[in-house]
């Protein structure tokens, strides 16, 4: 009886998210693929195999996965030693740094893109110092890559690195380990699932990587969402879309199985220490001199981009000056744009907030219906859920015109479109987020609620709620920011005359002349400005305790 | 086997460790104890080379131990919390020490077992750490400390995480176990009753500095100081002035050995040697019997005068008052004693 209550609760938590998935997400992805493979009634799967077959698609594959590979080793190699620094040596400033080193996660790859333009692009600064462009070289691409994932390999392993008790190691030091041997046979094996699961999420993200390639690319580079997005928008030519879509579907799920995976053999038996206890000044030349090291990549990887682009937004034909932004706040003629640009900041605002609660809904009621022990059927919904996070952006944007365009779900119109799709996108950063706290909660305090005469929905509003209340915050800034950056699908959705800050930078980036560009720096940086305002606001919020796996 | 000359640790303005001298001879059992942040894991840090000295030396077997790493320098180390290593086995983390020696796959097999057989662990080779209980989790870390055949094995905490039923039993194991094989163990501990039990010397530390070293019999019997008297649990310390084998205490007149010294001292009356005479014997001094602790076969009972601080007395059974009754006081010389001074 209990137990067929139980479910039943469980399937009414879960109703609405499945509902929501199933008509936004399943429902356009299916909808492609069939114009794809069934174009008049019968399948063709033979496309498949006609598609892969071809050169020109093969070498975005081969690109694809060979650029995902390099960034993700790259990004290890810069930030690993980045981790070891943040888990276990205690210097001034270092929570200024772990915020400065937080903020790349969540900038719009557009901004990013537009960042490393400026540092290495045509008159960039490396080209007007040294004449070093790279902007059509591959290494663009895998710098503004590494830049965007530092974060998660310090977040991820530095999170345990920092609580790995350091008398382990020092157990092997006195039992005849040098020092390398103690890290090697001790430490190492305690990190490998943490960086497995890191190095996986950076594949993830690289291999779906959008908005950077759209920008860095060129016409020379092209990733299979890059390429999606091309046949679509560009080329018209949904089948071969429609078999990269699934390619990248294949792949993706297959990412996200071995990452699950990896996540639960992570939770095997370590002995956890608070963090505190292990961070202690550096000592020595040798320690001093990686924490310099560290300082100057950060400098180098995050700030001097983004500062760069903050200075290319003053820097007019006449020296310093406001004149970028005061044109932001004007139509031109080239007919780019049919309102001022500046009221993309309002558009992305208002659109921002609405998918922040369609995301926090949505995944509240999803992370509250995975809280209940695990059997099949959820585990199931759990994977479903991920999936947004690496199906292509772009086929969802183009799925939502092809589908949402007639009754009952006629919405082409309506401005609800742009918030639905980014939600999407921010539904699997808010259960992340959230689902670990939520099972923090000990049943037996809402059993004693509940003997002390508290009704379930009091128990939860009395019990449940003040406890996750800071990770529904943070869950919601996740959201937030999400929606400010996302690009893939908002490029098709979003009408030409309500674009968000991302579309209005890649429009502007789209046009030739100086004043265009200028524009581009000027809208990037104001992006960045509400960016990091959020963050900040997120920042005071988390702990690293309550942060989930973001 | 062990010497530190002038050994100190500082940690910002604080010395952990502060200019501390001590030895410890071949096969040798010392134990250092003290409360809390008395700088003694520090020392033992610093013996291992896990922490460097900011002055001082440290020698073993004659030769100075600077610039030596932890893992040259031959020792055993049984942590606190035994930090085995959770990704292997029992046979695993025993053998650790082992192959960083390079011995050879038969050699360590052997020894292996050999170890297990000796801390009562038989065939234990294969099971994982995890599901050790917490006692077969200490038989681990020392078999894994003795296995490489260190030539000091210090022990930190040893029985720390465990009941007090296990820990009395477990210490008298382990010192007939050290004094079978010869070890020399340097092992330091917060709780009294591990350290007088395990040690042929004690030495009780104190903000870094060695406050007292000695036998246990003669360290609890002749606590040198206010600090070492208190942390060994006797409270009845009070002001008192001494004039050849008598001491004026707000406590009345206290009898004191012959040779203590004079003048203005702190005076430690340990419980067995108050003896509670007839109320009329008494002088003019109204106690009264304010509570009873039953400890087995004696009873503590806190005795309140009528001015000043409580006396504890600890009695046989069948002569422990009523609560609330009146009763007199004397004192045996021989278990009182003049402390020193705390120093600076």
């Amino acid at each position: 009886m209990r137990d067929l209550r139980g479910s039943a609760a469980r399937l009414g938590l879960m109703a609405l998210p499945v509902a929501f998935f199933g008509v936004f997400f399943a429902w356009p992805v299916a909808s492609i693929v069939e114009r794809g493979l069934r174009p008049d009634g019968t399948w063709r799967f033979g496309r498949i195999g006609e598609t892969l077959s071809r050169p020109d698609i093969l070498d975005v594959l081969g690109f694809t996965v060979w650029q995902a590979l390099a960034s993700t080793g790259l990004t290890l190699l810069v930030a690993l030693p980045g981790a070891y620094v943040f888990a276990r040596f205690d210097f001034p400033g270092k929570s200024v740094l772990r915020a400065v080193v937080t903020v790349p996660f969540v900038l719009p790859t557009v901004l990013v893109g537009t960042a490393f333009l400026a540092l290495v692009g045509r008159g960039g600064l490396t080209d007007e110092l040294w004449g070093l462009r790279l902007d059509t070289s591959v290494w663009a691409i895998l710098l503004a890559h590494v830049f965007f994932n530092y974060a998660v390999v310090v977040r991820t392993v530095g999170g345990l690195w920092s609580q790995l008790d350091p008398r382990q190691e020092e157990a092997a030091r006195v039992l005849g380990a040098s020092r390398w041997t103690a890290w090697r046979t001790v430490t190492l094996p305690a990190l490998v699932p943490a960086v497995s699961a890191a190095a996986l999420m950076v594949f993830l993200f690289t291999f779906t990587s959008f908005g950077v390639v759209q920008i860095l690319g060129g016409t020379t580079y092209s990733t299979l969402e890059a390429e999606i997005y091309r046949q679509t928008a560009r080329l018209l030519d949904l089948p071969t879309a429609a078999v990269l879509t699934l390619v990248q579907f294949a792949a993706v799920g297959a990412i996200l199985a071995v990452h699950a995976r990896t996540v639960r053999r992570r939770e095997t038996a370590l002995r956890l220490v608070p963090p505190e206890r292990t961070a202690r000044r550096p000592r020595g030349a040798g320690q001093w001199a990686l924490l310099g090291g560290v300082l100057l990549s950060v400098a180098l990887l995050i700030l001097l981009p983004l500062g760069v682009l903050v200075e290319r937004s003053f820097a007019g034909p006449q020296g310093y000056g406001l004149g970028y932004y005061r044109a932001l706040g004007s139509l031109d003629e080239s007919g780019t744009f049919l309102v001022p640009p500046l009221e993309a900041i309002g558009n992305s605002l208002r659109y921002a907030v609405a998918a922040t609660g369609i995301a926090v809904l949505i995944g509240g009621l999803a992370a509250a219906a995975l809280t209940r022990r695990a059997g099949r059927l959820v585990r199931g919904f759990d994977a479903l859920l991920m999936l947004p996070l690496g199906v292509s952006a772009v086929t969802v944007g183009f799925g939502f015109l092809i589908t949402l365009d007639e009754p009952p779900f006629d919405l082409r119109a309506s401005w609800i479109l742009v918030p639905l799709a980014q939600a999407l996108v921010g539904v699997p950063f808010v259960v992340r987020t959230m689902l670990p706290v939520l099972r923090a909660v000990d049943e037996r305090l809402r059993e004693a609620a509940a003997v002390l005469g508290a009704s379930p929905w009091r128990a939860w509003r009395e019990v449940d709620l003040p406890l996750v209340r800071r990770a529904l915050l943070i869950a919601a800034g996740f959201a937030f920011a999400v929606s400010l950056g996302e690009f893939g699908a908002t490029v098709f959705i979003a009408r030409p005359d309500s674009p968000t800050l991302p579309v209005a930078v890649a429009r502007l980036l789209g046009r030739p002349g100086e004043l265009n560009y200028g524009q581009a720096m000027a809208l990037s940086t104001i992006l960045m400005v509400v960016c990091a305002v959020s963050l900040l606001l997120l920042e005071r919020l988390r702990t690293d305790r309550t942060s989930g796996e973001f | 086997m062990l010497r530190l000359d002038g050994a100190t640790v500082r940690f910002g303005e604080r010395a952990a460790l502060d200019a501390v001298d001590l030895e410890v001879a071949d096969h040798e059992i010392v134990c250092v104890l003290g409360p809390s942040g008395s700088g003694k894991s520090t020392l033992l840090r610093a013996v291992a080379g896990l922490q460097p000295l900011d002055r001082g030396r440290v020698l073993l077997g004659g030769a100075d131990q600077s610039g030596v790493p932890t893992h040259r320098r031959g020792l055993g180390l049984m942590f606190q919390d035994h930090q085995l290593f959770p990704q292997r086995d029992v046979g695993g983390n025993v053998a650790f020490g082992l192959r960083m020696r390079g011995d050879g796959k038969a050699e360590r097999a052997e020894r292996v077992r050999e170890l297990l057989d000796l801390v009562g662990l038989p065939g234990a080779e294969r099971r994982s750490v995890a599901a050790l209980s917490g006692g077969e989790q200490q038989r681990v870390a020392l078999a894994r400390a003795l296995a490489p055949r260190p030539r000091l094995l210090m022990l930190d905490e040893p029985l720390g995480q465990l009941d007090r039923g296990l820990r009395e039993r477990l210490v008298v194991e382990l010192r007939q176990l050290f004094g079978r094989l010869g070890t020399t163990v340097l092992a330091v501990t917060h709780d009294q009753g591990e350290a007088f039990a395990l040690a042929d010397r004690v030495v009780v530390m104190r903000d870094g500095r060695i406050a007292q070293s000695g036998a246990p019999v003669d360290v609890w019997s002749r606590p040198a100081t206010e600090f070492v008297a208190r942390f060994l649990g006797f409270d009845n310390v009070v002001a008192a002035r001494v004039s050849g084998t008598v001491a004026d205490t707000v406590w009345g007149e206290v009898p004191v050995p012959e040779g203590s010294p004079q003048g203005e001292r702190r005076l430690l009356v340990r419980p067995g040697g108050v003896r509670l005479v007839p109320a009329a014997e008494a002088e003019a001094r109204g106690w009264t019997v304010e509570s009873r602790t039953f400890r087995g076969s004696r009873v503590a009972v806190r005795l309140r005068p009528a001015d000043g601080p409580p006396l504890e007395a600890e009695l046989p059974l069948r002569e422990v008052p009523e609560e609330g009754a009146g009763v007199g006081v004397a004192f045996r010389a021989e278990d009182v004693v003049v402390l020193g001074d705390d120093g600076p």
